[in-house]
């Protein structure tokens, strides 16, 4: 029986005021993914965005966020005029886990390390992005769209990342079409889209 | 935090007009008061301290749409609030590495642009003491303003309007310090309770700035 890192029960999520997921339940076990799916609108991002502690829930319950997440979402956090280690060691530095040779050698970005992060292209700045989850050392991996701008390999080192979070006991939630070649369950948003979408009746200022 | 605090110096260098941009408003707001007024020493010098603390006021007021506004665009500052690290000591750091970049020049170079003002000599003292007491607060205030402004597209005008009017009390108390000094009276008194509305602040806005970003990020 593998230990259960992050519950969803009963979840009902709001984006600007409206009510977009309701009855939202699972669970995700240590060493597993979990993949989900629906078309645009349908919520994960909001979803996401709740688990991540960046907006409240309005009404349900979270068990296991706290402190364990590392959310990526549609921006990749970067610094333009910094260098790629010097992006990567901040964020390393800040989630108080230092080592970033693993995160570099994980998404090819060694060549690159020394080039300001306003330099590189589209794909190579995901990666970049990406490799910030590396640093963070923290077991629930919140991936919003995760291979946006990917070419095909760097799609595979994603992949290949993944794979070792979870071996190594980790946690990932994940919103995307593309085939990762990870065993995950999947979990259609769709079939949890609010009835009669509705004004969130939550406090914004005190909540 | 500390690391934030040398990224967010690093990224005022880098990015060039961290440390020169206030310091050279401040100096062409000093320069401008003479042609406008005249050079006469009569006229200058009872103006200097007032002109000489509203120069510093709207020079910090210059760069503190930027304290959250770029880390929001780029989505930093989704992490940071995801990041092990309380947001109220986010929004302190984030104030600090401010005023490292404006207030602390500022006060640095303040008896030089005393000069171009005619700053009678009893005056320069009180001028350093007081906005290197004083400026801490515009910059947290700043950051309170900034973090309340930051979700809004062309927020740096409505940023001003809400930061100016709180920035009244130090302005007052600041000027005053230097005024008393200038005619041999005793500043301590405006010193110190501006000195207080410093530490009001910082002890009070990382709170308040916390606060409004949590809101801002829904």
């Amino acid at each position: 029986m593998m230990e259960v890192l992050l519950r969803v029960a009963d979840l009902v999520c709001a984006r600007g005021g409206l009510t977009v997921l309701e009855g939202v339940s699972f669970e995700v076990s240590s060493g597993s993914a979990l993949v989900l799916r629906g078309p645009n609108g349908s919520g994960k991002t909001t979803l996401l965005r709740t688990l991540a502690g960046l907006q409240p829930a309005v009404a349900g319950k979270i068990f296991g966020t706290d402190d364990a997440v590392a959310y990526a979402g549609h921006a990749d956090g970067l610094k333009g005029t910094l260098s790629v280690v010097e992006n990567l060691t901040f964020w390393g530095g800040l989630f108080g886990f230092g080592d970033i040779a693993e995160a570099l050698e994980a998404f090819h970005l060694n060549d690159l390390a020394a080039r300001p992060a306003q330099s590189l292209s589209a794909g190579q700045k995901r990666r970049l992005g990406l490799a910030r989850m590396l640093v963070t050392g923290r077991p629930i991996w919140l991936l919003d769209e995760p291979t946006v701008s990917l070419d095909a390999a760097s799609v595979e080192l994603f992949g290949q990342a993944v794979r070792r979070h979870l071996e190594g006991g980790g946690v990932a939630v994940i919103a995307t079409h593309i085939d990762l070649g990870i065993d995950a369950d999947v979990l259609d948003l769709s079939t949890f889209r609010a009835s009669t979408p509705q004004g969130g009746v939550f406090d914004e200022a005190f909540e | 935090m500390k690391g934030l605090l040398i990224r967010d110096l690093r990224l005022a260098i880098r990015a060039g007009g961290g440390f020169g941009l206030a310091l050279a408003f401040f100096l062409i707001v000093v320069i401008l008061v003479p042609f406008g007024v005249g050079p006469s020493q009569g006229v200058l010098a009872p103006i200097a301290p007032g002109v000489l603390w509203l120069g510093a006021l709207l020079a910090c007021l210059l760069s503190l749409d930027r304290i959250f506004a770029t880390d929001f665009e780029d989505g930093s500052l989704e992490f940071l609030a995801t990041a092990p690290v309380p947001l109220e000591g986010v929004v302190a750091v984030k104030a600090l590495a401010h005023w490292v970049t404006t207030g602390l020049p500022l006060t640095l170079a303040a008896p030089l642009f005393g000069v171009f003002l005619n700053l009678p000599a009893g005056g320069f003292g009180w001028l350093v003491a007081s906005l290197a007491l004083g400026t801490p607060a515009l910059s947290m205030i700043g950051a309170f303003g900034a973090a309340l402004t930051v979700g809004l597209k062309r927020g740096g005008l409505l940023l001003s309007l809400l930061v100016l009017p709180l920035y009244i009390p130090t302005l007052i108390f600041g000027a005053d310090t230097v005024r008393r000094g200038v005619d041999g009276l005793d500043a301590g008194t405006p010193l110190i309770l501006m000195t207080g509305i410093t530490f009001g602040t910082v002890a009070l806005l990382p709170f308040a700035g916390a606060a409004a970003l949590r809101v801002n990020l829904r």
